[in-house]
């Protein structure tokens, strides 16, 4: 998306950290009561990024009470304050649906080192 | 003549340029198109009393000054501008106001005004009847035999004999003007010249659209 490039710079944020499929974040998301404006945290695995540019998007999911909740969010969209990356993980995919039909241990990711293990 | 009094509408040729999207004030998203509407000049206006009917006439677009008509190259030497690519007529009750050779741009309109959008549509060739005129075809199963996208019966028999005129059926589809009503005016840059039209307009990227004040509604 050249073609916009000076348009979209203005909604573009730069202050995002890298984060990719399979890293656990905490989302703090705005949310707007009627005339209060308070912060929110979604925290789960990003199971998705998708699209580029100013369209991007990532879907966290987490598992509350049971029940998954999935989340997609527009990665430069207002409303979030920021994202924290809690933990990086080692997966081989770069969508992680198979996630939705695992339950329990089966759905943990594992945690990535930061140096390799020797050979 | 027509019954119909002429409105007050103000109007500007541009280039779309493509969509993208922005977030509102209550960070909404907003699909976008952007148009990089004018430079227009005034190249001629018509009045009740010369033409019959009050209009203004706009030029769009660089071209070549050698490849203009002598009768176009003198049209636009009685206005003193430089040729124009394009021209378009635009009926308003205010076209006294305007005055040959000045430039409209962008700030001809502000955000959350309505307004008509006005292009050719990308040509889709030879299309059937499901494509053209939304026709839902046969049943994908249940017998059917290399059937499945044809329009069916076309008619009676012997009676009528014939089939009828108007019967759609599949050919040409798009390439055609169509104008698209009342979109909301999302932003306008003055300074680059850029219009964001609220939702998607007729044509390609890089196509000719017109932009008018809404011909509907307030």
């Amino acid at each position: 998306m050249q073609r916009f490039d000076e348009l979209d710079r203005a909604s573009i944020k730069t202050d995002l950290p890298a984060f990719r499929a399979g890293d656990t974040v905490k989302v703090h998301v705005k949310v707007v009561e009627g005339t209060r404006s308070r912060i929110q945290v979604f925290q789960g695995v990003v199971i998705r990024r998708h699209g580029g540019g100013i369209g991007e998007t990532f879907t966290v999911r987490k598992v509350s009470f049971g029940v998954g909740v999935e989340r997609t969010f527009p990665l430069h969209t207002p409303i979030i304050d920021r994202i924290e990356v809690v933990s990086r993980g080692d997966v081989r995919r770069a969508k992680l649906y198979y996630l939705r039909d695992l339950r329990g241990k089966a759905a943990k990711i594992k945690e990535k080192r930061d140096t390799p293990v020797a050979r | 003549m027509t019954s119909t009094a002429t409105k007050t509408q103000k109007g500007l040729l541009g280039t779309k340029l493509g969509m993208t999207q922005v977030w509102d004030e209550t960070n909404r998203l907003v699909p976008v198109t952007v148009i990089q509407a004018g430079p227009c000049v005034v190249t001629q206006v018509r009045d009740a009393g010369r033409d019959g009917y009050a209009a203004v006439q706009l030029g769009y677009g660089a071209i070549d000054p050698r490849k203009v008509t002598q009768p176009l190259a003198g049209h636009f030497e009685k206005a003193g501008v430089t040729p124009r690519r394009h021209l378009v007529e635009l009926r308003t009750a205010d076209a006294g106001e305007y005055t040959l050779g000045q430039e409209l741009g962008a700030d001809t309109f502000e955000a959350g005004q309505v307004v008509d959008v006005t292009g050719t549509t990308k040509g889709k060739g030879f299309a059937g009847v499901m494509k053209r005129h939304g026709f839902k075809g046969v049943s994908s199963s249940h017998g059917s035999h290399r059937n499945h996208r044809k329009p069916g019966s076309i008619g009676g028999a012997s009676t009528p004999g014939r089939v009828f005129k108007g019967m759609r059926m599949a050919g040409r589809m798009g390439g055609v003007r169509q104008t698209t009503q009342n979109l909301t005016i999302q932003a306008v840059d003055a300074e680059k010249g850029l219009l964001l039209v609220k939702g998607a307009v007729p044509g390609p990227r890089g196509a000719v659209v017109l932009i008018r004040s809404a011909a509907k509604g307030a």
